[in-house]
């Protein structure tokens, strides 16, 4: 399955939120930098991301960042991964981003998402600048040492390359149809 | 004592949890053989009533005890002690059951 790598143009996308409105990605034309996260409701290593992506999205708002999460996951054989269970978990969590839903998984299998969570950071024109982990331990916040996504957003922010272009994204493979 | 191991090979967390309870089994100084089986197969989960990766067992009862019994090929959420979620379960978890099973009576 063909990768999107740093430096390629993202793949434009329109898909339905959980606020029941559709989201494209052309919607976040104006934003500074945008992280397409592929995650999904039932994947351990994704809810243990979440309070990081949420904290994340309101200490960059300010600064022209847009998360925006997808699920791609086969609701039917994962129930927890169905749309409805996904506005449940929005809720539940206070996502301070969209929360969508890849129905079909085209989405994914464009950007060649393999994993939950996996991060895709695209700058302002559209080109991928750091794609994998949000950071390098899913278990404990507290001993994280290398804040890739951070890291990466501050460097974007700031007109340079991150140091970091690429990780390998730890978590749940996509489960697909 | 039987303590049995149960993952799915594309959830990444299983070499990790297999390693804390080999570690906490030698802790609490028990050294019995970890039974080690890999669930390859949807009809396999059903059959071994794997609700997800990875799975411990001590004395065929799990170390912590789902709600909900829906077998799956899937990577399985713990909730621990401070209420985060984990792919892997704590070392206290790990503990308690293997305590416990010391404790109960054999047969």
């Amino acid at each position: 399955m063909p990768k999107l790598s740093p430096g390629d143009n993202a793949v434009p996308f329109e898909l339905p939120g959980v606020d029941d409105n559709n989201h494209a990605l052309a919607d976040y034309a104006n934003k500074e930098a945008i992280g397409v996260v592929f995650t999904c409701n039932h994947c351990p290593y994704a809810r243990a991301w979440e309070d990081r992506l949420i904290e994340i999205q309101a200490d960059f708002a300010g600064r022209g960042v847009q998360l925006v999460a997808i699920s791609a996951n086969d609701a039917k054989k994962y129930p927890d991964d169905s749309f409805p269970r996904m506005k449940e978990r929005s809720e539940e969590k206070g996502f301070n981003f969209p929360y969508l839903y890849d129905e079909s998984q085209e989405v994914a299998r464009a950007y060649g998402a393999e994993r939950t969570p996996e991060v895709f950071l695209l700058d302002k024109g559209g080109a991928l600048r750091y794609h994998g982990a949000v950071d390098d331990n899913y278990d404990d916040p507290a001993a994280v040492k290398s804040h890739y996504l951070i890291d990466a957003l501050e460097a974007v922010l700031g007109g340079r390359e991150p140091a970091t272009k690429e990780t390998a994204p730890v978590g749940c493979t996509i489960k697909w149809k | 004592m039987r303590v049995s191991f149960l993952y799915y090979e594309e959830c990444p967390s299983h070499e990790q949890a297999l390693e804390r309870l080999s570690e906490v089994m030698a802790e609490e100084g028990i050294f019995t053989d970890v039974e080690v089986f890999e669930v390859e197969t949807e009809e396999q989960a059903r059959e071994l009533r794997f609700v997800g990766s990875p799975t411990i067992r001590v004395d065929g009862q799990d170390i912590d005890p789902p709600g909900e019994a829906r077998y799956v090929l899937a990577c399985r959420a713990y909730r621990l002690e401070d209420n985060r979620i984990s792919p892997l379960p704590s070392r206290e978890m790990i503990r308690r059951a293997l305590r416990s099973a010391a404790k109960s009576p054999p047969g």
